[in-house]
């Protein structure tokens, strides 16, 4: 009862016409990031980050723009990788695989639509979720002391690899990257400046939201500055959208896969590492294995639409139960909305639910009015979102560059950070030559300093003895299940992962 | 309102000649405070509250203008007012004891107290130490010999790094207590107050050192118990409750103080009018209710008195800051 005493509170707070308005405008610009491929919901919410300092806005406005922006980028993935089979963004590969089909058989319409109504049904279920634990896991947090984070740090890291990346130890080295970055400024347990060469800029260590910008958007307009011949737009002319909603049936047919999805993609996205990528994948390929038994999928079955959809959305949703009530964020996109958070202020953690229960709670109703905003925004406006794609990159990608600079100097009145942010965009684009994804680096600039003080702070705590680290039974817990998310991966990810390309090579697949 | 006008209008109809004279009554032209950090801490706070109380009370007739410039812990902010600030007059800077740590301890590379002019103080924040309310231990007396016996047997915990300012204030009050070797003192480095006082009540650690603003909530929601303020004497209001570690045997005073300081050649008239403006800012009613509001105990010094005060606090955290051989 209480739950809903607060949710109604909440609602009181993001039901305010300006609330309203962020959270239309975060859904509209978050689906057409989502669409436009390369733009996905991390560099869509890390683009927006400046806008929403630049406007003066308060901790839950500001929340509620980017989470708006977040979920818009979760639904709106979906419709370049249906209508022309490049996923908009990582999550939404997997959409690709039943979706185009569908478009090529004339159903693009029914296809948008029908991945419109799984992304609200996992999306929907996921905040129902995050409403359900999070008070809970808020209760478990006090058990939290400096060696069970370090091995919840751990866990992260070790999760990280797993299925959403082709090579376990690319993703190692993108961590590692990650972690040594975290190493520069002043180390908090000594007073001592590491790594900073006398630059007093580097004191306080790299602004993480600079990293993000130069990692994510500017290595994209590099990466477009060097292709800049080739153009992937210009086969959308073909296509025929067909008939805009699905038929009922297909909705009947479609639904047991939805809800069960929906909660494979939300555990997903609690386990933090494992984020919206490893959702939509687990469900596609869980739902492959339940229900194809003619072996329709991969040829154009609604279910396969459905699936990676209501998956990958859930798991956006469940990824801000660990951003919320313990500051750990389950995806890439979540560690920048926590990049968020700490610059406003806002500590996220155990006691934000007693400390700011505005922001939560008020976050919270703002994702159920963001949902429906979405589900009434996707399913009339599919016509219109395939012509956003037609936006030239020669266009948009200036667009992309500005922002950026205007932005980072905005947050920081410092040239030293736009030299910063040049540097990252470079290292991004050697390391997308090199097929290192990203998101690892900033988990590891992000949850490096934290996870080494906390490392740290055990041992001191218990002078000098490492068996801390394995002394209560939450921690040797967190230790097992590292462990295994380790592991398995690699032994059956590896198996999933070599028929999913397989399935791909077969489609003569243009993504990447 | 007319009255500026009139000045105006004179001080244009007399020309430059005029502005010698005039100076008496210096009125910055844009107003302009630096926080040295992000929006939202303390820094930033002392800014705003600041500009908007100076304009409410009509000491300024514009708006003061705040610019976040963050990084380096206010180095960045420091050096760019010594190197290229040097000489405006419409110009000051949020500082507090961190401020003070940080030059002493040589944190802001190249850069020194004396590069800058140090104006007035508008409160302090007067250090606590605190343990659960379930410890067994009730005095600060009690946790210092606890820490003398067996240092290895109590974790304090605290929100600024080692070094900082929240750990100088455990070791000024051990250093008073007698404990000789104060490197003993086993401190733990949280980012912020809110997680040191997390995780005293997750029974990580036994003590906290922090400010009283950052323990007032735990202590309003009863779950830590505040053995010792660091201030001279006893606080007023709802904070009367807690002994002082004076009052206890533990000469040890740790303020957190907020202030300003401002470019080292700003004319003497801008600065005598600045000191005046803040003086009189700290002298009204309304500032002492802002006080009241967010747990600022008095601490009212300007001018000289707040140059010899700053200069005296780096002089003991250096002198501290060799002992734990932060500094050499």
């Amino acid at each position: 009862m209480e739950t809903l005493a607060n949710l109604g509170d909440g609602f009181l707070i993001a039901l305010t016409w300006q609330n309203l308005l962020l959270a239309l405008m975060g859904c509209f610009l978050g689906t057409v990031m989502g669409a436009l491929p390369g733009l996905g919901p991390s560099n869509g919410v890390a683009i927006l980050i400046p806008l929403a300092f630049t406007l003066g806005l308060g901790a839950t406005p500001s929340l509620i723009l980017l989470t708006s922006v977040y979920y818009g980028a979760m639904y709106g993935g979906r419709i370049s990788s249906i209508l022309l089979n490049i996923p908009g963004d990582e999550p939404a590969m997997m959409t690709c695989l039943d979706g185009h089909p569908m478009a090529k058989k004339g159903m693009a319409g029914e296809a948008l639509s029908l991945s419109g109504i799984a992304s609200f049904v996992g999306a929907f279920l996921a905040t129902w979720g995050l409403i359900a634990l999070a008070p809970q896991l808020v209760k478990i947090a006090l058990l939290f002391g400096p060696a069970e984070y370090f091995a919840l740090f751990a866990l992260a890291f070790m999760t990280l690899g797993g299925v959403s990346s082709t090579n376990q130890a690319k993703s190692a080295f993108a961590a590692a990257l990650g972690l040594g970055l975290a190493m520069i400024g002043v180390d908090t347990q000594t007073g001592v400046p590491r790594f900073t060469f006398g630059e007093v800029h580097l004191y306080d260590g790299l602004d993480f939201l600079v990293a993000i910008v130069g990692l994510f958007a500017l290595s994209e307009v590099f990466i477009f500055l060097e292709n800049r011949h080739g153009g992937s737009d210009a086969t959308s002319g073909k296509l025929k959208i067909g008939r805009l909603t699905p038929p009922m049936s297909m909705i009947k047919e479609t639904t047991p896969t939805m809800l069960r999805t929906s909660f494979l993609g939300f555990i997903a996205g609690v386990l933090p590492g494992a984020g919206a990528s490893l959702g939509s994948f687990i469900s596609y390929s869980m739902e492959k294995r339940l229900v194809d038994k003619d072996n329709t999928f991969g040829t154009g079955d609604p279910r396969g639409v459905a699936a990676p959809e209501a998956g990958n959305n859930a798991a956006a949703g469940g990824a801000l139960v660990p951003m919320l009530a313990l500051g750990v964020p389950g995806s890439g996109t979540t560690a920048v909305l926590l990049a968020v958070l700490l610059s406003l202020n806002i500590t996220p953690g155990p006691l934000l639910f007693t400390q700011n229960p505005d922001v939560v709670w008020g976050l919270i109703a703002a994702l159920f009015i963001a949902n429906f905003m979405l589900l009434a925004m996707n399913i009339p406006m599919v016509g219109l979102f395939t012509r956003l794609l037609l936006i030239p990159p020669r266009v948009l990608m200036p667009i992309v560059a500005m922002v950026s600079f205007v932005g980072i100097y905005g947050i920081s009145g410092s040239s030293f950070d736009l030299m910063v942010m040049i540097g990252f965009g470079i290292m991004g684009w050697v390391l997308r030559k090199l097929d290192v994804p990203l998101v690892p680096i900033i988990l590891g600039t992000l949850l490096g300093n934290s996870m080494e003080n906390n490392l740290r702070r055990a041992i001191t705590i218990d002078n000098g003895n490492w068996w801390t680290l394995i002394d209560s039974p939450l921690s040797i817990a967190l230790w097992a299940i590292a462990l295994i998310g380790f592991v398995l991966p690699l032994i059956v990810g590896a198996r999933v992962k070599a028929r999913m390309h397989a399935r791909r090579d077969e489609e003569g697949s243009i993504a990447d | 309102m007319i009255n500026a006008t009139r000045m105006a209008l004179a001080a244009l109809a007399l020309g430059a000649s005029s502005m010698t004279a005039m100076a008496d009554g210096f009125t910055p032209e844009n107003p302009e405070c630096i926080a040295p950090a992000n929006p939202g801490g303390g820094w930033d706070f002392t800014c705003r509250q600041v500009g908007k109380s100076l304009q409410d009370l009509g000491l300024l007739d514009k708006t003061m203008q705040v610019v976040n410039l963050a990084g380096g812990g206010g180095g960045v902010a420091f050096a760019e007012v010594v190197n290229k600030r040097g000489d405006d007059n419409d110009l000051i800077v949020a500082a507090s004891s961190a401020t003070a740590t940080r030059l002493a301890q040589g944190a802001y590379p190249g850069n020194s107290m004396d590069q800058v002019r140090w104006l007035a103080s508008i409160g302090a924040d007067y250090g606590v130490i605190a343990v659960a309310a379930d410890s067994d231990v009730t005095t600060l007396p009690q946790l210092l010999d606890n820490i003398k016996n067996d240092p290895t047997s109590t974790s304090v915990a605290g929100g600024s790094a080692v070094g900082g300012w929240d750990h100088l204030k455990v070791l000024i009050a051990a250093n008073a207590y007698g404990i000789d070797d104060v490197r003993s003192v086993k401190y733990i480095a949280f980012d912020g107050g809110g997680e040191a006082v997390t995780q005293l009540l997750a029974g990580s650690v036994q003590a906290f050192t922090g400010d009283i603003s950052e323990a007032k909530g735990f202590v309003d929601s009863g779950d830590i118990r505040v053995i010792a303020v660091l201030s001279p004497e006893r606080l007023g209001g709802e904070f009367a409750d807690m002994p002082t570690a004076k009052e206890q045997g533990v000469d040890a005073i740790g303020a957190n103080w907020r202030g300003f300081y401002a470019p080292a050649n700003m004319s003497d008239a801008a600065y005598d009018a600045w000191v005046g403006k803040i003086s009189d800012l700290y002298a009204s009613a309304e500032w002492k209710e802002i006080m009241a509001a967010n747990g600022l105990a008095p601490l009212d010094l300007q001018g000289d008195a707040f140059q010899s005060f700053v200069s005296d606090s780096v002089a003991q955290i250096q002198s501290i800051s060799k002992e734990i051989g932060i500094i050499k």
